[in-house]
Protein backbone atom coordinates (compact mmCIF):
# COMPACT_ATOMS: atom_id res chain seq x y z
CA UNK A 1 0.00 0.00 0.00
CA UNK A 2 2.81 2.37 0.87
CA UNK A 3 4.52 1.25 -2.31
CA UNK A 4 2.21 3.10 -4.71
CA UNK A 5 2.75 6.83 -5.14
CA UNK A 6 -0.35 8.96 -4.44
CA UNK A 7 -2.32 10.34 -7.38
CA UNK A 8 -0.95 13.68 -8.53
CA UNK A 9 -4.09 15.61 -7.55
CA UNK A 10 -3.85 14.23 -4.01
CA UNK A 11 -0.23 15.00 -3.25
CA UNK A 12 -0.82 18.60 -2.23
CA UNK A 13 -3.85 18.04 -0.01
CA UNK A 14 -2.23 15.03 1.68
CA UNK A 15 0.85 16.95 2.58
CA UNK A 16 -1.29 19.82 3.90
CA UNK A 17 -3.28 17.44 6.08
CA UNK A 18 -0.08 15.92 7.44
CA UNK A 19 1.35 19.34 8.15
CA UNK A 20 -1.75 20.52 9.97
CA UNK A 21 -1.86 17.37 12.08
CA UNK A 22 1.80 17.79 12.97
CA UNK A 23 1.12 21.39 13.95
CA UNK A 24 -1.86 20.42 16.10
CA UNK A 25 0.24 17.73 17.80
CA UNK A 26 3.00 20.20 18.57
CA UNK A 27 0.49 22.67 20.00
CA UNK A 28 -1.08 20.01 22.17
CA UNK A 29 2.35 18.96 23.45
CA UNK A 30 3.32 22.58 24.12
CA UNK A 31 0.20 23.41 26.06
CA UNK A 32 0.26 20.23 28.19
CA UNK A 33 3.94 20.72 28.87
CA UNK A 34 3.45 24.32 29.95
CA UNK A 35 0.62 23.37 32.26
CA UNK A 36 2.46 20.42 33.84
CA UNK A 37 5.83 22.10 34.22
CA UNK A 38 4.35 25.29 35.62
CA UNK A 39 2.62 23.17 38.21
CA UNK A 40 5.79 21.22 39.05
CA UNK A 41 8.28 24.07 39.07
CA UNK A 42 6.59 27.31 40.06
CA UNK A 43 5.38 26.92 43.60
CA UNK A 44 5.22 30.55 44.61
CA UNK A 45 5.33 32.91 41.63
CA UNK A 46 7.88 35.65 42.33
CA UNK A 47 8.95 38.82 40.54
CA UNK A 48 10.92 36.89 37.91
CA UNK A 49 11.53 33.28 36.87
CA UNK A 50 14.65 32.68 38.91
CA UNK A 51 17.54 30.48 37.80
CA UNK A 52 16.43 27.41 39.75
CA UNK A 53 12.91 27.67 38.36
CA UNK A 54 14.31 27.93 34.85
CA UNK A 55 16.50 24.89 35.43
CA UNK A 56 13.52 22.98 36.79
CA UNK A 57 11.44 23.93 33.75
CA UNK A 58 14.01 22.79 31.25
CA UNK A 59 14.48 19.47 33.07
CA UNK A 60 10.73 19.11 33.33
CA UNK A 61 10.36 19.59 29.56
CA UNK A 62 12.95 16.88 28.88
CA UNK A 63 11.32 14.47 31.32
CA UNK A 64 7.89 15.26 29.88
CA UNK A 65 9.08 14.18 26.45
CA UNK A 66 10.76 11.06 27.90
CA UNK A 67 7.49 10.23 29.60
CA UNK A 68 5.50 10.84 26.42
CA UNK A 69 7.77 8.54 24.45
CA UNK A 70 7.62 5.79 27.06
CA UNK A 71 3.83 6.03 27.31
CA UNK A 72 3.61 5.91 23.54
CA UNK A 73 5.81 2.78 23.36
CA UNK A 74 3.86 1.06 26.15
CA UNK A 75 0.53 1.83 24.51
CA UNK A 76 1.85 0.68 21.13
CA UNK A 77 2.96 -2.64 22.63
CA UNK A 78 -0.39 -3.03 24.32
CA UNK A 79 -2.31 -2.39 21.12
CA UNK A 80 -0.22 -4.93 19.32
CA UNK A 81 -0.57 -7.51 22.09
CA UNK A 82 -4.35 -7.09 22.27
CA UNK A 83 -4.58 -7.18 18.50
CA UNK A 84 -2.76 -10.51 18.28
CA UNK A 85 -4.71 -11.88 21.22
CA UNK A 86 -7.94 -10.83 19.49
CA UNK A 87 -6.84 -12.52 16.29
CA UNK A 88 -5.90 -15.70 18.19
CA UNK A 89 -9.25 -15.72 20.02
CA UNK A 90 -11.01 -15.47 16.68
CA UNK A 91 -9.02 -18.42 15.37
CA UNK A 92 -10.04 -20.63 18.31
CA UNK B 1 -23.24 3.57 0.95
CA UNK B 2 -22.14 1.12 -1.76
CA UNK B 3 -23.71 3.34 -4.45
CA UNK B 4 -21.75 6.21 -3.06
CA UNK B 5 -18.56 4.20 -3.06
CA UNK B 6 -18.87 3.02 -6.65
CA UNK B 7 -19.20 6.65 -7.72
CA UNK B 8 -15.83 7.51 -6.25
CA UNK B 9 -12.87 7.82 -8.56
CA UNK B 10 -9.74 5.92 -7.59
CA UNK B 11 -8.08 9.12 -6.45
CA UNK B 12 -11.09 9.91 -4.24
CA UNK B 13 -10.81 6.45 -2.76
CA UNK B 14 -7.15 6.95 -2.16
CA UNK B 15 -7.86 10.22 -0.37
CA UNK B 16 -10.59 8.60 1.67
CA UNK B 17 -8.24 5.83 2.79
CA UNK B 18 -5.52 8.33 3.55
CA UNK B 19 -7.87 10.40 5.72
CA UNK B 20 -9.11 7.34 7.56
CA UNK B 21 -5.54 6.33 8.35
CA UNK B 22 -4.65 9.81 9.50
CA UNK B 23 -7.76 9.98 11.63
CA UNK B 24 -6.86 6.71 13.29
CA UNK B 25 -3.32 7.91 13.94
CA UNK B 26 -4.69 11.14 15.41
CA UNK B 27 -6.97 9.17 17.74
CA UNK B 28 -4.05 7.06 18.97
CA UNK B 29 -2.06 10.23 19.44
CA UNK B 30 -4.80 11.89 21.47
CA UNK B 31 -5.01 8.76 23.61
CA UNK B 32 -1.24 8.92 24.26
CA UNK B 33 -1.58 12.54 25.37
CA UNK B 34 -4.32 11.54 27.76
CA UNK B 35 -2.40 8.59 29.23
CA UNK B 36 0.72 10.68 29.55
CA UNK B 37 -1.18 13.34 31.46
CA UNK B 38 -2.75 10.83 33.85
CA UNK B 39 0.45 8.87 34.43
CA UNK B 40 2.65 11.94 34.72
CA UNK B 41 0.50 13.00 37.69
CA UNK B 42 0.74 9.53 39.24
CA UNK B 43 4.42 8.79 38.70
CA UNK B 44 6.51 11.93 38.44
CA UNK B 45 7.79 13.66 41.55
CA UNK B 46 10.37 16.39 41.20
CA UNK B 47 11.76 16.49 37.64
CA UNK B 48 15.38 15.28 37.75
CA UNK B 49 18.28 14.74 35.36
CA UNK B 50 16.75 11.57 33.94
CA UNK B 51 13.79 9.23 34.33
CA UNK B 52 14.96 6.62 36.83
CA UNK B 53 13.99 3.00 36.34
CA UNK B 54 11.39 3.03 39.11
CA UNK B 55 9.64 5.94 37.39
CA UNK B 56 9.83 4.18 34.04
CA UNK B 57 8.26 1.07 35.55
CA UNK B 58 5.57 3.20 37.16
CA UNK B 59 4.73 4.90 33.86
CA UNK B 60 4.44 1.74 31.85
CA UNK B 61 2.47 -0.07 34.58
CA UNK B 62 0.25 2.99 34.81
CA UNK B 63 -0.66 2.82 31.12
CA UNK B 64 -1.40 -0.92 31.23
CA UNK B 65 -3.39 -0.75 34.46
CA UNK B 66 -5.38 2.24 33.22
CA UNK B 67 -6.39 0.27 30.14
CA UNK B 68 -7.23 -2.77 32.32
CA UNK B 69 -9.32 -0.55 34.58
CA UNK B 70 -11.16 0.92 31.66
CA UNK B 71 -11.91 -2.53 30.23
CA UNK B 72 -13.01 -3.89 33.60
CA UNK B 73 -15.29 -0.96 34.29
CA UNK B 74 -16.80 -1.20 30.84
CA UNK B 75 -17.55 -4.91 31.39
CA UNK B 76 -18.96 -4.47 34.88
CA UNK B 77 -21.00 -1.50 33.78
CA UNK B 78 -22.53 -3.52 30.98
CA UNK B 79 -23.40 -6.29 33.48
CA UNK B 80 -25.05 -3.80 35.80
CA UNK B 81 -27.09 -2.37 32.97
CA UNK B 82 -28.20 -5.84 31.95
CA UNK B 83 -29.22 -6.85 35.47
CA UNK B 84 -31.10 -3.70 36.29
CA UNK B 85 -33.22 -3.06 33.35
CA UNK B 86 -35.52 -4.30 30.72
Amino acid sequence: MAATAPAAENVEVMSQVKQQIALANAQEMLSKMTEKCFKKCIHKPGKTLDASEQRCISQCMDRFMDSWNLVSRTYGNRLQRDHYKGAADMAD
Amino acid sequence: MSDFETDLTSSDKELQEFLMMEKQKAQVNAQIHEFNEICWEKCIGKPSAKLDSATETCLSNCVDRFIDTSLLITQRFAQILQKHDM
